[in-house]
């Protein structure tokens, strides 16, 4: 392995980003790929099959055997709002693979005793975000209902092309959201990604289905994430 | 199960074959190409090797990776990257093997 491709590997997996390792298995010669990156031919089909779905595999192409390492960060879902869904959207969320942060400036909300075993922080998205930033394998879920605690965080989570980016609150609420949003600079195309009314259509009722409608939206975004970006600005 | 979303710098093999290099090591760096049947790890696990032999990560569940690191140390020597198959113990043979009945193949390679 080339020192420079471990260097660039460490220093983009201790950034979030996901990176593919190509290694030529005839020559050992390397090479990291990012995402975006573009890539010829059935070399650059496989390598973007491994942004996709992660997986590591030996590929043949080219008359050359390539061996593509694909790292991906591990995909988080914060959420802002210390409310009932999020009481049942954290050990949902957990159990399938997606760690939770929770975020609500609340103090009477943000308790652990309300929030056991799960990373809390009882202070502003604003403050939070600054220190953990976040990024595109972080999904954000706005679940206050309150346009001074929800809105920063969604305007930074379509900054950060946050993979998914949901909202609560009727139809009304998110037109009033939009016009809020466009205010304070985001695009149309940008706003246009966000989940509002905020999950899959199932019928939730209860702040329990909720949290299943908006959990099942979040590994949807996360497992068509590629697919979705083609075509898309790199 | 390890939820952290940032890595373990202390036991991530890349992390520590790169502080390895700073410190002026010859580093192997073992990486699980191909699996058949149940392997205990999944492709792209990395194995890393000092050539003192002191190793981190894994590329079985501790089946095979005596025999990796001996060949690292070849590596390390001849800067020739070989690649290794492991397969199912057999019990009257002195090969190491995977007693968990699956096959790998590794790919051992020296840094730099």
């Amino acid at each position: 392995m080339d020192p420079y491709v471990l260097k660039t590997l460490n220093e983009e997996r201790r950034a979030r980003r996901a990176v593919v390792v190509v290694t030529d298995l005839g020559d050992g010669r390397d090479r990291i790929v990012r995402e975006g990156d573009q890539v010829a031919g059935d070399l650059g089909a496989a390598i973007a099959n491994a942004f996709r779905t992660g997986n590591s595999r030996s590929v043949d192409a080219e008359g050359r055997t390539f061996f593509l390492n694909a790292h991906r960060p591990r995909p988080r879902l914060v959420v802002i709002g210390a409310v009932h869904i999020s009481q049942a959207l954290a050990p949902m969320a957990r159990i399938a693979g997606y760690p939770v942060e929770i975020i609500d400036p609340r103090t009477a909300f943000a308790t652990p005793e309300r929030f056991p075993d799960v990373a809390l922080h009882a202070e502003w998205p604003e403050d939070v975000l600054k220190r953990a930033p976040l990024d595109s394998y972080t999904a954000l879920a706005a679940v206050t209902h309150d346009p001074k605690i929800d809105d920063f965080a969604l305007k930074a989570a379509l900054d950060a092309r946050c993979f998914y980016v949901g909202a609560l609150g009727s139809r009304k609420t998110h037109a009033k959201r939009v016009e809020r949003l466009l205010a304070l600079g985001a695009g149309a195309n940008q706003i246009a990604r966000i989940h509002a009314p905020i999950g899959l259509d199932i019928g939730a009722a209860s702040p329990a289905e909720i949290a299943v409608a908006v959990l099942a939206q979040t590994i949807h975004a996360f497992r068509s994430r590629g697919l979705e970006e083609k075509g898309a600005v790199a | 199960m390890d939820e952290s979303i940032y890595l373990d710098e202390a036991r991530d093999p890349l992390i520590i074959a790169e502080g390895w290099m700073k410190d002026g090591k010859d580093v192997a760096i073992a990486t699980v190409v191909e699996t058949w049947g149940s392997a205990p790890r999944p492709i792209g696990s990395h194995l890393v090797i000092d050539a003192e032999g002191n190793f981190h990560g894994s590329v079985s569940g501790g089946c095979v990776e005596g025999a990796v690191v001996t060949e690292a140390m070849d590596v390390i020597g001849s800067g020739k990257a070989r690649m290794l198959e492991f397969g199912v113990a057999d019990e009257t043979a002195w090969q190491v093997g995977l007693s968990c009945g699956g096959r790998i193949k590794v790919y051992v390679e020296r840094l730099g």
